[in-house]
């Protein structure tokens, strides 16, 4: 079964089309990644899924259900959680503070004036629990905006992790990061995908991360999917080492 | 671990001794009763607007609004309904919040300096029929001709007309009573999400916060309070003044809150009593008080930016 189905959606901005006519499934415990050149239309395409705007046609099916109208918060309702290319936290409170809120409004209190002990206990769990999976237990009441980047990146997956989505989107999880925080932040991705059989669409530079992750490669180039495949697909194709492998190599 | 919970509630417990011991020594300082109970009401009013201002980060420059609805019907409530002062109370707090309820839903899609622009607008809409509406209001002379209502207790009446000391612990306990409710909210997942669009709206967004609806239930809050206060101002004058709804009375509550510290809760009430004690005293000597105000506002801004409650308070970290 497929958690996202994408059909035939276009975002025009005045005369910019800067995502045309793209098509694409993402099956259930899938991790897919996004790849292409700067401009491509990656980030766009991620705004048209995560709902910041809608697309001008086409539509987009999560779960089963046409959400293209949807706004932002009852996607995110629905099961659908994202990261941002440059990092989206809450500096000035904790790292606890930080996955709490998530965690609350997965429990469904974000309305509420009041909680009982037993349920701030069990979104207490709920919140070291999620820590424990991104390896930030020991950091609980530090604030999020001390920590090095690669913490923080870490902090903003947790935020989503808490929410127990159904889909996860990582908009460039490594970027700026050294080989030792890449390496941390692919292990983790790999620990979602393979062991809490997260579904995952990634948008990524990094072509060793890219390869090293991903089930299926999505190539996109000035607004249109130019392939779809494996890895091994991915690499043989000569389109795609022409518009961008080979560039990068 | 423990020492920071600790010293929290000493520092609590001080702000309600002095607030609970005020009469018994703002007269030997040489204050009076009256002043102490102008303090809370209008940093009551401060604070109200700092639930918004401060801890779901947006800027409502005309909050004085809804403290001169909460004036008027209080007044209109003990002139022509009831000689009631709960019922003027509770009726001004309404008055006060329901209309902050409907504009807020006008508001909540505009953000900084448009959203302060259309509250000042809102804001005046308020002044001018208050201004206008004669018959009603008393226009530019003000609503006059009701007065405070002793208490019934059942067993027993309080005078809190002519009893400065019982008025003074009446206002307390109606400040007790907002405050009390107004931390509880912020202590709490809906409070939390409020900080959270205050800290980030896009990751809040994002986090499955109806952004707008959150910040329209804080602003239908924060003006309900700001009623209440009002209310308890009439109350103290016996007598409401259109130029309480006018939009320089809203831009004094911001001073309040900024010059205290917006990011703590207690600041606004400590910028209310610098700017109510120094208007008492520094307007016997001169008619440009507020010059002075002022630059003791600058002052506070340029070194102080977390307001003077914040520059005592060490950074949470």
């Amino acid at each position: 079964m497929n958690v996202l189905e994408i059909d035939n959606v276009t975002k025009r901005f005045g005369n910019l089309v800067a995502v045309r006519d793209v098509s694409l499934n993402v099956a259930q415990g899938e991790l897919c990644a996004i790849i292409g050149p700067n401009g491509a239309g990656k980030t766009t395409f991620f705004n048209l899924i995560s709902g910041f705007f809608p697309p001008t046609s086409g539509t987009i099916t999560f779960d089963g259900r046409d959400i293209t109208k949807l706004a932002t918060h009852e996607r995110v309702a629905r099961g659908m959680a994202r990261t941002f290319q440059i990092t989206e936290i809450f500096p000035e409170l904790t790292v606890f503070e930080n996955v709490r809120i998530a965690a609350e409004v997965a429990g469904g209190y974000r309305l509420r004036p009041w909680i009982n002990r037993a349920e701030a206990a069990k979104v207490a769990q709920h919140v070291e629990a999620t820590l424990n999976l991104v390896a930030l237990e020991t950091k609980n009441d530090r604030l999020v905006g001390e920590l090095a980047h690669g913490d923080q990146r870490a902090a903003e997956i947790a935020m989503a992790l808490a929410l127990k989505p159904h889909l996860l989107l990582l908009d460039e999880p490594t970027a700026g990061m050294g080989d030792q925080e890449t390496f941390q932040i692919t292990q983790l991705i790999r620990r979602l995908h393979r062991d809490s059989k997260y579904s995952i669409v990634l948008i990524e530079h990094d072509m060793r991360v890219v390869f090293h992750l991903a089930d299926r490669i999505c190539v996109l180039d000035q607004g249109r999917m130019l392939a779809q495949g494996t890895p091994q697909e991915i690499a043989a194709n000569e389109t795609v080492q022409a518009a961008y492998l080979g560039n990068a190599a | 671990m423990t020492a920071e919970p600790i010293r929290k509630l000493i520092v609590l417990a001080a702000i309600w001794i002095v607030l609970l011991l005020a009469p018994f020594w703002m007269v030997p300082l040489g204050g009076y009763t009256a002043l102490a109970t102008r303090v809370l009401v209008l940093g009551l009013a401060a604070m109200s607007l700092n639930f918004l201002l401060g801890f779901t980060g947006v800027l409502s420059f005309g909050h004085a609004a809804y403290f001169g609805l909460g004036a008027y019907g209080a007044g209109l409530t003990l002139k022509y309904l009831a000689l009631s002062t709960p019922l003027a109370v509770v009726a001004g707090m309404l008055l006060g919040g329901l209309c902050g309820a409907i504009l807020g839903m006008l508001l909540v899609r505009r953000r900084g300096v448009y959203f302060a622009m259309v509250t000042i607008a809102f804001g005046q809409v308020f002044y001018y029929i208050a201004f206008q509406w004669s018959s009603l209001t008393g226009g530019d002379d003000g609503l006059r001709g009701f007065s405070r209502q002793p208490l019934d207790l059942g067993l027993i009446k309080l005078d809190i007309l002519t009893d400065a000391n019982n008025f003074y612990y009446f206002v307390l306990f109606c400040f007790a009573l907002a405050v009390g409710v107004m931390g509880f909210i912020l202590r709490s997942p809906f409070g939390r999400t409020m900080i959270a669009i205050r800290e980030n709206e896009r990751r809040s967004r994002f986090l499955g916060i109806p952004v707008e609806r959150h910040i329209w239930i804080a602003f239908t809050l924060s003006c309900f309070f700001m009623g209440f206060a009002g209310a308890l101002y009439a109350l103290v004058n016996n007598f409401a003044d259109p130029r309480g709804l006018h939009y320089s009375q809203s831009g004094d509550f911001v001073m309040m809150a900024v010059m205290g510290g917006m990011r703590s809760f207690w600041g606004p009430l400590l910028g209310a009593a610098v700017f109510v004690v120094l208007q008492d005293y520094l307007s016997s000597i001169t008619v440009n008080w507020m010059s002075f105000v002022g630059l003791l506002f600058i002052l506070v801004v340029l070194f102080f930016p977390r307001g003077l409650l914040g520059f005592f308070q060490r950074s949470k970290a």
